[in-house]
């Protein structure tokens, strides 16, 4: 919402500066976006009369000025605006002025040879208008020497303040107003409501066609105007109109857009020889009816949608926009104004299933003073006739009525219990009534009812609000949040810990945290198994961010993609953040995915780098379920991952029969559609598959520390490659029974001194002795069951 | 045979003390110590001497050879350290590298700063007595308008550039969460009061320019409990704004403002300083919007089945990219999510550096 500050001062009379309404509009709830003074801009810019222009020796389309400027003697300034001419008055800029619109400042110079020594102004180059035809003409009897700004009423500082949903009554500038006089910024002036009187019979009249609903429209009123002109408007209004950003059209036009901005009381302007018959329809738009607005598109109604119509069809989408065939225009000389009230839902659906918005529509979805159009003819109908001349009707209507008055109990109580602010009732009551509410006061109760332009008001909670607001939010006591315990609670829960826990141990082991978005292409979901319709966007920003992930590895690759392209070869990336496999709540999954990409470091002269290879991205995974109290031990090694990775390079770490992560090197084909080069590896979990472990005290069981020696022995078997290496481990660990503390697999090893078809796994075991040192016998007792184990289930050979 | 007398067994001390200085490394010293103390070494063999003499001649004797004995020991004792320490230097000189030679890589792995944030966010509403609750990302239009008073055609809605989803079988369509107040609502639903809840979470609007992006995230508070007043909503918040941005005389300041679900409501500004583009959080002659808030509006109390005549509270709700950008100086919005290497080591934080009531709120440098 915009307006100037001598606007405001039409309805607020005040002896407030305009610093003091600007710090206390933000308070009422009327944020300043901004503020604007074009005076202060264009302080250097003053009225000149060009005394000779002679044509540029050594160009065809400039000039050589000479300009009074009505202090010293007269600037020469070469110009190229074809309506440069002697006699002429205009804007000068001297040397050292900025020029907003061309973001220069001027210097002394030359043009082709002839001196130059300021500027003579477009309002482009002023930032007026967009004109740029010709330097700006002044009338003659403008006075040379004089600032432009205040002579042509730019000293006038544009404000601009946000409007909240609920503040319809502040789309109007007297709205703003009287915000102000109820905080204590001065007074209303008074507004001539003086009930209209016309001199004729309107030759049109309404006919409401709405079918039992009538509360569509639960008010209209019209009037007519004969033998109006439609010149352009008064200098005043079109000033004010530029001001706020509204493009002067006409007289008529300016006028409704005028009124709106000034009362918040949209209007539109039908010309009478325009229409077909003698009665506006208001009915609903008919099957396949379409309708020509004021902007110049067609538009193709639905049936639901509310218009006004003539015999020939919709002329006007109510509260939305007027319709282009019966527009007024610079020929119109009778003229139909309508005041209307109409359903807000209505005008809101209609605006939102056609896309199409206005100023108009914004003021009636959000709900206009429900008394305006019998309280506003006679004042809406005097300004036209003073500035369009003619005689104007009587008053035609039609509609119920709007049901707006009601009454709300409130207790003065209220305001102490809600926002802790002790006021007397007797404050209170003064500031409900300043705002326009009435106020019934009981011993007990009141009974407040609002007025007429306030209606959001719902309760006593936006009594309270009313009431705190004015008296002003800076008085709310400031209370600390009284303390549940004394030693603070924890906030989270196990599982809302988990996430947190993770994403410091995957970076602890050299992931990156990136944090990605939620969509991405259907593309990329569907080569991660996703995709489904019912999880594509109906109106995502971009295709590339239309499907909800199914999982997050495809965007960290993508990621990893963007790095190589800047030049990082080796990415490590992780993310723990939702994935969706439906859209039920049910259907969200927290995962937690990771990425490697190139080489384990950058390349440097020790010499230990190396490529990237499934057994990290194996790690990293194993890493993270032991974060979520998964024990390495307890998993198992399933070779059926999914498709995206390599399908000889990957796995699934399984818990029993539970599928708890997934790991591997991508397929390249994965990895070749992120156009990454080099080896990528990545697992992916969601920490909604591994159960929460059971809530034990905090104390560890007991640690059984052996006294005696431990044991090492090392054993090399050759076995089948086919044969799964944690196959043998687990025949090995087996066979050695209780006293096993250790296993590690050392070597592994395939080529020249061992068959084709055959591998060598080497293993070393560590024997911890509980109650004495191990004899020889006893260790080679272990060793031979290990060898024997290892043979039986494995088809292990101990190496001679 | 050397003699015994005081005469001999000085010179043969001095003499091998002479030898002792003169040995040149420890293999010298070792021929040394072997031709005075080996099996045929020359105080050995004056030890063996003392064999032959009767008891009172070896009892002078022998106390004098003694006192030569110490002597020579002592000598090549200390001349065997000396030399010991010198081998070693040498041997010490010849392993030298060139230590300036780079180490072993670190790692650069960082947390983002919008999980840092969110901690730091999470660890002063813990000494407020908040508890972290959760919802779904995709919404019903239930949760996310209609039961926090927006119905539909509502001019509120439109503000909030929602995402959508096919519409379903019974024609209902589901949004991405354009704010995490729809947790409000689920947790009334399921709880009774008090209630003292923080809600992080992914938010998503249709919007994407340098100050929004199609993904953010929010932090919701809702307090719901006896004698809860907007006081205690704005004590509430400039406990946590002072705390968060660590700057104790942090001026805030409570603006009238509208949210469908809170009635009355407050936007929240705090004090700033901005001049030469820079801008500085603490008492200034500015102010910086950074949250809204209000008293729970009694409509959406009933929506959750409580009785508003019975139960009040209040809610609020912040913008973690935003206030992160605000304490750690990060310029654009739109780099969160880009995951670029460069930006993450710099702008991330260490592992370990858990934000905490007892070490701060403050994290360190990257």
């Amino acid at each position: 919402m915009k307006f100037t500050r001598d606007w405001l001062f039409d309805h607020l009379q005040t002896d407030r500066t305009l610093d003091e309404i600007l710090d206390a509009l933000p308070m009422l709830g009327l944020e300043v976006e901004s503020v604007v003074d074009r005076a202060e801009a264009l302080a250097p810019f003053t009225i000149a009369e060009v005394l000779s222009a002679t044509q540029h020796p050594n160009a065809d389309k400039l000039r050589v000025c000479m300009v009074s400027t009505g202090t010293g003697g007269p600037v020469q300034v070469v110009c190229g605006a074809p309506n440069a001419r002697a006699g002429m008055k205009g804007v000068f800029a001297p040397v050292g002025a900025f020029v907003p619109g061309i973001e220069l400042t001027l210097k002394a110079g030359e043009i082709r040879g002839e001196v130059s020594n300021g500027m003579l102004c477009s309002e482009r180059e002023m930032q007026l208008s967009d004109e740029h035809d010709g330097i700006i003409e002044l009338p003659a009897d403008a006075p040379v020497g004089v600032p432009f700004a205040p002579y042509a009423g730019l000293d006038d500082p544009i404000i601009e303040i946000a409007i909240t949903p609920n503040r319809a009554d502040c789309l109007g500038v007297r709205g703003v107003a009287r915000d102000l006089v109820a905080a204590g910024y001065g007074t209303l002036k008074p507004l001539d409501t003086t009930p209209h009187r016309g001199s004729f019979d309107s030759p049109v009249r309404w006919q409401l066609d709405l079918d039992g609903q009538d509360h569509l429209c639960p008010s209209i009123t019209g009037i007519a105007f004969d033998n109006v002109t439609n010149p352009a408007s008064p200098e005043w209004m079109a000033r004010r109109l530029t001001a706020v950003g509204q493009r002067p059209i006409s007289a008529l036009v300016d006028i409704t857009n005028y009124v709106m901005i000034d009362l918040g009381r949209p209007l539109h302007a039908y010309d009478i020889d325009k229409t077909n018959g003698d009665s506006l329809y208001v009915r609903l738009a008919k099957p396949g009816e379409t309708f020509s607005a004021l902007n110049e598109k067609t538009y193709d109604l639905a049936t639901n949608m509310l218009v006004i119509a003539d015999d020939d069809g919709a002329i006007d989408l109510a509260g939305v926009m007027g319709g282009e065939r019966t527009g007024v225009s610079a020929d119109t000389t009778r003229m139909f104004l309508e005041i209307a009230i109409f359903d807000p839902i209505s005008v809101a659906t209609t605006g939102r299933q056609l896309n199409l918005h206005s100023d108009a529509r914004y003021r009636f979805e959000r709900g206009l003073d429900a008394t305006a159009p019998q309280l506003m003819d006679g004042y809406i109908a005097r300004l036209v006739t003073s500035i369009c001349g003619g005689t104007a009707s009587h008053v035609v209507e039609a509609g119920k009525g709007v049901d707006w008055q009601r009454q709300f109990d409130l207790s003065p109580e209220k305001l102490k219990r809600l926002t802790g602010i002790d006021l007397p009732a007797e404050r209170q009551k003064q500031i409900l009534e300043s705002l326009g509410f009435i106020v019934e006061t009981s011993a007990s109760s009141w009974q407040v009812a609002p007025p007429s332009w306030r209606g959001d008001i719902d309760g006593a909670a936006d009594l309270v609000e009313e009431i705190a607001r004015i008296h002003g939010f800076d008085y709310l006591p400031v209370m600390a949040l009284p303390r549940t315990h004394v030693v603070s609670q924890p906030a989270v829960n196990a599982a809302q810990l988990r996430p947190l826990q993770l994403r410091r141990a995957l970076a602890e082991c050299g992931l990156m945290e990136a944090v990605t978005f939620s969509f991405l292409a259907p593309k990329e979901a569907a080569l991660f198994g996703g995709g489904a319709a019912a999880l594509t966007l109906v109106n995502p920003i971009s295709a590339e961010l239309s499907v909800m992930r199914p999982s997050a590895l495809p965007n960290l690759l993508q990621a990893a993609g963007r790095n190589q392209d800047r030049g990082a070869a080796n990415c490590a990336l992780f993310e723990v953040g939702p994935v969706f496999l439906g859209d039920e709540p049910a259907d969200q999954r927290t995962a937690c995915a990771g990425i490697r990409h190139g080489h384990t470091a950058p390349r440097e002269w020790h010499g230990q780098r190396r490529r990237v290879d499934v057994f990290d991205a194996k790690s990293d995974a194993e890493m993270a379920l032991g974060v979520l109290g998964v024990r390495k031990a307890s998993l198992q090694v399933d070779k059926s991952a999914p498709d995206y990775f390599h399908p000889g390079r990957s796995g699934v770490l399984m818990q029993g029969r539970t599928n708890l992560a997934g790991f591997g090197e991508l397929h390249p084909n994965i990895a070749s559609h992120f156009g990454l080069r080099g080896p990528v590896v990545g697992f992916e979990l969601f920490l909604d598959d591994v159960p929460l472990a059971k809530a034990k005290g905090s104390a560890r069981s007991l640690l059984k520390m052996s006294a005696f020696q431990t044991v090492n022995r090392d054993f090399a078997f050759v076995l089948d490659v086919d044969v799964a290496a944690s196959e043998l481990l687990r025949a090995v660990k087996s066979a050695a029974g209780p006293l096993l503390s250790d296993i590690q697999l050392f070597d592994v090893y395939q080529g020249k001194g061992i068959e084709d078809g055959k591998k060598s796994l080497a293993v070393t075991i560590t024997l911890a002795p509980q109650k004495a040192t191990l004899t020889e016998e006893e260790i080679e007792k272990i060793s031979a069951s290990v060898v024997a184990v290892a043979k039986k289930n494995c088809g292990a050979i101990l190496r001679g | 045979m050397i003699g015994l007398d005081a005469q001999s067994l000085k010179s043969v001390s001095d003499e091998i003390v002479q030898e002792v200085d003169a040995a040149k490394n420890l293999d010298e010293l070792e021929a040394v110590r072997v031709d005075a103390f080996g099996k045929k070494g020359r105080i050995s063999m004056l030890m063996r001497a003392l064999g032959g003499m009767d008891a009172d001649e070896r009892k002078g004797a022998g106390q004098a050879l003694n006192i030569v004995k110490d002597h020579v020991a002592a000598a090549l004792e200390s001349k065997q350290s000396v030399l010991a320490k010198a081998a070693l230097d040498e041997k010490l000189a010849t392993e030298a590298i060139d230590v300036s030679l780079p180490s072993r890589p670190n790692s650069e792995a960082r947390l983002h700063p919008l999980s840092r944030t969110i901690e730091e966010v999470l660890a002063i509403f813990t000494e407020m007595g908040f508890q972290v609750a959760e919802g779904p990302d995709i919404e019903s239009d239930y949760y996310n308008f209609t039961a926090l008073n927006i119905p539909p055609e509502h001019p509120a809605r439109q503000e909030h550039d929602t995402f959508y989803l096919p519409a379903n079988l019974d024609g209902q369509r589901k949004v991405l969460r354009t704010h995490t107040s729809p947790v409000q609502i689920r947790t009334m639903e399921t709880n009774e009061p008090p209630i003292r809840i923080i809600v992080p979470g992914r938010t998503y609007r249709s919007d994407h320019d340098a100050t929004h992006s199609p993904m953010f995230h929010q932090c919701e508070g809702l307090v719901i409990g006896d004698g809860i007043h907007m006081g205690h909503l704005k004590g509430c918040l400039i406990d946590f704004c002072r705390a968060f941005f660590g700057v104790d005389d942090l001026p805030v300041r409570f603006r009238p403002s509208y949210f469908p679900f809170t009635e009355p409501s407050a936007e929240v500004d705090i004090g700033c300083t901005r001049d030469g583009g820079g801008l500085k959080i603490g008492a200034g002659d500015d102010w910086l919007e950074i949250l809204g808030s209000g008293m729970v509006n009694p409509r959406v109390l009933t929506n959750c089945g409580y009785d508003p005549e019975k139960h009040q509270g209040f809610a609020f709700g912040m913008g973690i990219e935003r206030i992160a950008m605000l304490k750690y100086g990060i310029p654009d919005l739109r780099t969160f999510y880009d995951s670029d290497l460069r930006w993450m080591r710099h702008y991330g934080f260490l592992p370990f550096d858990t934000p905490s009531i007892h070490a701060g709120l403050v994290g360190g440098p990257g």
